[in-house]
Formats: structure tokens, sequence, C-alpha cells
């Protein structure tokens, strides 16, 4: 549980929902206990704080006031969507104000012709392409959690999804976002057309974890739907194999629409929970969609099936129908809440490596599973080398908490170290911010606070997330010794 | 040679002096007249690595764009953003740094949609890595990305990771009669469908359009389009002519503007001829009209102009900033090169 506000900063709090209360309406000003206590975490759970005040606007002018009014107050504003995020990107300030952006939940306009929506960042990711549905249109990046998420979360995380090598991310997907820097000042990023003048700003804005601007607008582009799709299911008796079996299908001149692994232990989990038909005594299953044309898809499978066939698949099946084809999806969709089932608590991570190396990760990961005698399922993005590394903990033993951030660390620790990334689609947020000190030097993580500052020199925005101090990284380096060596062996040690 | 590189660009800093960043010089008509001593980036080339089965390549500032692309293509991939080369001796470095794409950019997405990582080197001599050599990739602010399009204002572009994609199996190229406005609702109406279209070019009541992918879903597509099909070298010289402004209609001396505007724009109200590509959202048009007229127009079209070869450049070459958007281009140039060494003036007159 977050902690509620010590008594010292109660003053304050009344200062600041006072100050909010002569912009908003009542009912969009919350800083009773009761009423904060819901913000306290994102999906990240793990980690919670009591927001000092909330603020619920629901126009522009009323976003642009709160942050003119927190920049004035010096107040530190953290913006939030649905709060599905799992990195602790909308953990709010305990001494500052969670600005919810729940309430933009219109969508402005679907132009068939030109084929974007422009959306408000509340609208939840799938309601757009139920919008554009009508027009055989949709929006292609696909979180799973893309009922619940929003496209304002999105576009601060750059959310993926099981689509992304063939379709993008969001920063692919987005063609302008509207909104307003910290003090309050108007941003208007990208435009209709396919690029706009100047610095991609547009693109350092995606991802930015909401730590540059608060977007109050986003226009998106909309693809149409293929007519068709259809679903590999491959089982491999080696999970090599079965990496070497994606490899194969890259270099065949395949780029499916979605390539997803599952270990044994994850598809036996999700099997008792959603029954999606998987080969319970393969060491891995490979799903691998192709989509377009029924031409297209029809010529792709038969591809897909042979080299597959070629790199040692035990076991093949193409999805007859849609149904059949949801099932096939619907286990790799409930892997999380599957996890959910069989262990009181389960930590996420989001590593990506290059492909080749996906043997040697994966057989680390399951060494690390004797040495914190933890178990841990893996998921994988496969297609693009997103490993999603499932530790199962029970969160009311400190112990074990302890064992499986340590387990964690370690993994991200290898994914750097084969050359891959700490996070590919979650983002940092809170929760791999020490992470960043081993990922990059000081100077570069220098360079990120000096953008940081270009956007926003009082530092009032989303204080804290993304990118650490280097004050920060000095003590982190200090308690993590990479063979021998420190990480930032030139800093300063406090 | 990165330290030799950095050494200048110390001195460089510490002594006011401004560098002209420059690869084959292939892209020095773009922008803002190039000022300062040349820092020629071609000595830093070769590709750092290539794996065909991950879909990255990376490589070296000075790489020629030309043998990057044969690599790729040896091993039946390609740079799927197909960018303009305008000379044989264009490199990796200025293709990012100009960030320019080619016919496939509507289908297939632009040069910064490709870039997964890079090394620079900064105005403060500092060697930079951001990003990586993996598709998915979250962790810091997007910087690579950020140089796509930068023209060397940020940094000296050391190293680039790109994605790459495999080449289609067929293409098919056709052309069809057809005025600009029924043009441009056929490409709109076409891009809302899943037909696999790969590029288009209209001009003078022609459009051309390319189709790319499986080969049976080209055959279908190249059936339901009609038209009169163009021969395999033929389509791809028209194709090469319109990425490297080679074909006929770039010839002669009027200006060249370049309006990224809405596909979906009605045909805009210009003098002078107009090329579309982009399925609608890029045209290109010959004219000696006066800058605040076709900015204005491009605007209105939910766009910007660019002059981008020959005329006036003294009126600006890329559209004027909102203020706000000019604050943060000082700010972050700030953040980059502080000194002002990089390329002055390239992007925008007081930048």
């Amino acid at each position: 549980m977050g902690e509620a506000l010590p008594v010292a900063g109660r003053e304050r709090q009344r200062a600041v929902a006072q100050a909010l209360r002569a912009i908003l309406p009542e009912r969009a000003v919350l800083w009773q206990e009761e009423d904060t206590r819901p913000y306290e975490c994102d999906g990240l759970t793990a980690y919670r704080r009591v927001p000092m005040v909330v603020a619920l606007p629901e126009t522009e002018a009323q976003v642009q006031e709160v942050l003119r009014t927190c920049h004035a107050l010096k107040v530190p504003v953290v913006p939030r969507g649905a709060g599905t995020g799992l990195s602790g990107g909308a953990l709010p300030p305990g001494d500052g104000v969670l600005l919810s952006l729940a309430k933009f939940m219109r969508i402005v306009r679907v132009d068939p012709v030109a084929r974007i929506a422009v959306v408000q960042p509340g609208v939840r990711n799938l309601a757009i392409s139920d919008a554009a549905a009508p027009y055989g249109l949709y929006y292609a990046p696909d979180p799973s959690s893309q009922i619940a998420c929003t496209i304002g979360g999105n576009v601060a995380e750059n959310s993926g999804g099981v689509h992304c090598l063939k379709y993008g991310l969001t920063v692919h997907n987005v063609l302008r976002v509207r909104g307003f820097a910290a003090d309050g000042e108007p941003l208007d990023f990208g435009a209709e057309a396919l690029d706009a003048p100047g610095l991609d700003l547009l693109a350092l804005v995606i991802g930015s974890e909401g730590m540059l601007a608060v977007a109050t607008e986003i226009t998106v582009k909309l693809l149409p739907r293929p007519p068709a799709a259809r679903v590999v299911m491959a089982s491999f008796d080696d999970l090599q194999k079965a990496g070497d079996a994606v490899a194969a299908v890259i270099a065949a001149g395949i780029i499916p629409a979605g390539l997803e692994m599952m270990d044994r232990p994850a598809t036996r989990a999700v099997e008792e929970f959603v029954g999606a038909g998987y080969d319970l005594e393969a060491a891995a299953i490979l799903l691998c969609e192709a989509d377009g044309l029924p031409e297209e898809v029809e010529e792709e499978i038969a591809k897909v099936k042979e080299v597959l066939t070629r790199a040692g698949a035990t076991r093949l099946t193409v999805s007859r129908d849609e149904a059949e084809r949801l099932r096939f999806w619907s286990g790799r969709k409930a892997a999380f809440p599957a996890m959910g089932r069989i262990s009181p608590d389960y930590y996420c991570m989001d590593g990506t490596i290059p492909r080749k190396r996906l043997g040697e990760v994966l057989g680390f990961i399951g060494e690390l599973e004797r040495k914190y005698k933890l178990r841990c399922p893996n998921v994988f993005h496969a297609g693009d080398g997103n490993l999603h590394p499932l530790i199962l903990f029970d969160a009311n033993s400190a112990e074990e908490l302890g064992r499986t951030e340590a387990f964690a660390a370690e993994v991200l620790e290898k994914c750097i170290a084969v050359g891959g990334t700490i996070t590919g689609e979650h983002g940092v947020g809170v929760e791999k911010i020490n992470e960043m000190c081993a990922q990059f030097r000081a100077e570069e993580l220098e360079l990120f606070h000096a953008v940081k500052r270009a956007y926003d020199p009082a530092g009032l925005l989303n204080p804290g997330k993304a990118v650490p101090t280097l004050s920060r990284c000095a003590e982190f380096g200090r308690m993590h010794v990479h063979g021998g060596k420190l990480a930032h062996p030139g800093l300063p040690r406090f | 040679m990165p330290e030799a590189f950095a050494e200048r660009i110390r001195e460089a800093a510490a002594r006011g002096t401004r560098l002209r960043l420059r690869g084959g010089g292939s892209k020095d008509f773009y922008g803002g007249a190039p000022r300062g001593e040349v820092l020629d980036t071609r000595s830093h080339a070769g590709i750092v690595d290539y794996e065909p089965t991950e879909l990255v390549v990376t490589a070296r500032c000075g790489t020629p764009l030309a043998e990057l692309e044969g690599a790729l293509a040896a091993q039946g991939q390609m740079l799927a953003f197909e960018p303009p080369h305008f000379g044989s001796g264009a490199t990796l470095g200025g293709c990012v740094a100009a960030g320019l794409s080619g016919p496939r950019r509507a289908a297939a997405g632009a040069l910064r949609d490709f870039v997964l990582g890079a090394r620079l080197i900064d105005g403060r001599a500092r060697e930079l890595g951001f990003g990586g050599r993996v598709m998915k990739n979250v962790a810091g602010y997007d910087v690579s990305r950020l140089l796509a399009g930068s023209l060397g204002t940020l940094g000296l572009i050391l190293e680039v990771s790109l994605k790459v994609l495999p080449r289609p199996a067929a293409e098919h190229s056709l052309r069809l009669e057809l005025p600009q406005d029924k043009a441009l609702e056929s490409l709109n109406r076409w891009a809302g469908t899943p037909l696999p279209v790969s590029a288009s070019a209209w001009r003078d009541g022609e459009l051309c359009v390319r189709l790319s992918g499986a080969e049976r879903a080209v055959q279908a597509a190249a059936q339901k389009l009609g038209g009169e099909a163009l021969g395999v070298a033929d389509a791809a010289r028209f194709w090469s002519g319109i990425r490297e402004q080679t074909d006929p209609w770039f010839g002669g001396e009027a200006p060249l503007w370049r309006l990224s505007v809405a596909s979906a724009a009605a045909p805009l109200e210009l003098a002078g001829a107009q090329l579309i590509e982009w399925g609608g959202g890029l045209r290109w048009l010959r004219s000696g009209a006066e800058a605040a007229s076709v900015r204005a127009a491009a605007a209105r079209a939910g766009g910007h102009a660019t002059l981008f070869r020959g005329g006036d450049k003294a009126t600006g070459v890329f559209a004027p900033l909102a203020p706000a958007l000019a604050r943060l281009h000082r700010e972050l140039k700030a953040a980059f090169d502080p000194a002002g060494v990089f390329n002055p003036g390239r992007l925008y007159p007081d930048f």
C-alpha cells in the first residue's frame, strides 16, 4: 500500500487543491484519500504512492489551466490514461498532481477517405478500430491490453503489439499529436501530411513516457482491414529449434503478420485456463499468422508450412476458420491472466534481444530459475525479438520479492549483454530506471536530461521517471558490480 | 576515425569555427546553402553488422548507399523506404541526415520509420549511442529517429542501424489515363482497400501505379486495376526516374517545390506543373509562384511546402515553424550542439 500524505504536506495539498478548484469543476478535483487512493498505482502494482491531488479536466482549456497553475506553484504533474502501463510510468508523485485524461474519451473524427482518425487521448485503443470498422479500416498497433489501454498511454509508451513486425509500433501509426508543454504552452507535432517541417519532434514525443508534453488530441493512421488471415501453429521439441525456425521464416522472405512463441510452462498454464488446443508435449510452440488478400495468405501459409517443416516442426496445424484462428490466439492473449491463476503474483519482463541469441538467453533464464528457485514461463514476440519472461512469485513474502527482483535484474543485464535492450514496449517508468544506468553511459543520460530540459526546464512533468539521475546511477553502480567493473567508473561516488 | 572527427569538432567548438558535415555531396543542393569548413565523413565507411535473418543492418556513415543497397539485394532484401541517391556519391550518413524517402514511402514507411539506432558525435565531441540493433526498443528518448532529417544540425552521424525488409516476390507496374482529380480520388480509394499498391506517380494526365507483393496477389490486383502494363525494364527506369528526379518532368530551370499534404486534399490551385506521388500525399510543383502563396496552399491542404531545388532560398527553404516549435528547435540545438558547430543555416537560418 502506498503511504498516505505526511502531515507536513497537508497545507500544500490544500493550497494546490484550492488553486485547481478555481479552474475546474468541483467534482474534477480529488484530494480526499478515499478518492485519490484508486490512483496510487498503474499496472505495475508493486509500486504505489497516493497522489496529493488528482485533477480530471474535460477540456483542452482546462488541461492548459491545470498545467499553468501547477507550473506557477512548482507542483509536479503526472499524466495518466487508463493506468494499464506495466512500468510504473503513471506512478503518482506524493507531492504532486495526477493529471487524469480519462475524460477525454471522444472520437473527434473518422475520415475514411483520408484513412485517419482524430481522437482524444482517453479513447481506448480498441475503440478506434471499432469506430473505423464500418469503413473496413482499423488501427494497427494492438497491445494485449487494447480493450482497456488508451491511445494517450500508447503514445507515451510507443506501445507495440503482436502485429508490429509487419505493421509497426505506435510511432509508425501516429501522424500528429497535439497537446501542451509542462508550462501550458500549446504544442502541435506532426501533421495530417506524411511529414512536417523541421526536426521530427513527433518521433521524439512518442515513447517519451509523458515527460515532454501532455497529449490532448491524437491523429492516427487507419489501415484497410486484411480480408483474410490464417495462423499456423507449430510444435517443436527443442527451444533452440523453434528459435531457428523463426530465423528460417524471415530468411525465406516472409514477414508474418504475427509470430509468437511460448514455452511449455507457458502453454501448460494457459491451456488449463482457456483450452486453446496447444500441444502440451512440445518444448515450444510457434504461432505464425499470415494476413492480406486471400491469394496472398494462401501463398504465404504454404511457404510457412514448408519452412517450418524443414526447420523440424513436430506438429503443424493451420487454422481452418476464423473461430479456430481466434482460439489459437486466445491462449497467447490469455498468457498473463493465466499466470495469475497459477501463482499469487507474476513479474512480467520486457527485454528485446537479437533473435539469434534466443536459445542462449532462454537457457540462461532456465539457470536463473534454478538459482533463485522461482518458476519463469516465457512468452515471446518472436518476430521482433521481444521477450516476456514471467517470473512467478508471492508478493507477501518480502524475501521472495527480493529474489524476483534480483532474477529480473539479471535477465535485463543479459539482454543488454547480448546487444538488446531492457525494454521493448513497456517503457522504463520507475521499474527499470536502475537498468538504464547499465544500458546507457553517463554522457548519453546527460543528453536525455538536456532533451528533457528543452521541453520542461523546471522538471515538473512526470519527474523521476524513465531517465535516472547520474547520482542514482552512481549509487546503483555501487550495488551492481559487473565483472569487477563498476557501471560508471568515471563518476563521483556518494 | 571517430577520434579524428571528435578532435576536429572539439577544436571547432573551442575556436568558434563552423563545420559543414559532408559525405558524397549529392544533396548539397538541399536545404539552406552549406556553410563552414568541410568535414568529409567518407573515410568512416563499411557495413559493421548485417544478419539478414535479424532484418537489421548496421553501417558507418561514409558507406556508399549503392554499396549498402547492393549488399542487401544480394540477400534478397532492401531499404523499404527506397531512398533517393541524387548522385553516385550518396552515403548512408547523408541519406539519414537528409531523411528523404522514395516512391515506396506511402506504402512502406519513411526513412525515420526504419531507423533503429545510431551513434553520433555531438557538439561537445562526445561519442554517443542511442537506440540499438533490435526491432523494439523504448529505453530512453528516441534520439536516433530525431537524427533522421536533421540535416546534420544535431551532430555527426557515425553509424546507423536500419530495419530492412525482404524484396517483394513480384512487382507489376501499369499506366492509366486519368485527370488529376480522378487520379487522386482513385489513389485514396485504393489505399482504403487491401490492394498491394507500393508506388504511384501522376503527371500530365497519366497515372503510373506499382503493385508489389505475393505473385498471385499482384496478378489479381493488376487485373482489377487494368490499364496498360509496363515492361520490367521500362518500369524500373520509370520509378528510378521519379525517385532520382531524372525523369524529364524534373528537367528545366523552374523552381521545384515539394508539397507534403494530406493525401486526400483536392487538387492544389497553383500555377505551374504538378507531379503527384505517395497516393496524393506528395505533390511536386514546378512554379515561379511566390513562396508565400505556395506555402499557404500547402497549409490549406494540411501540410507544408519546401523549396526543394532552385528558386530564391532567401525566403527560406523549409516552412517556418510555429513559435513554440521554433523555441524547442533552438533548445534542442543547444542541447546537442551548444557552440553551433554543425551545419549552420542548413535547416533554418538561425539554427
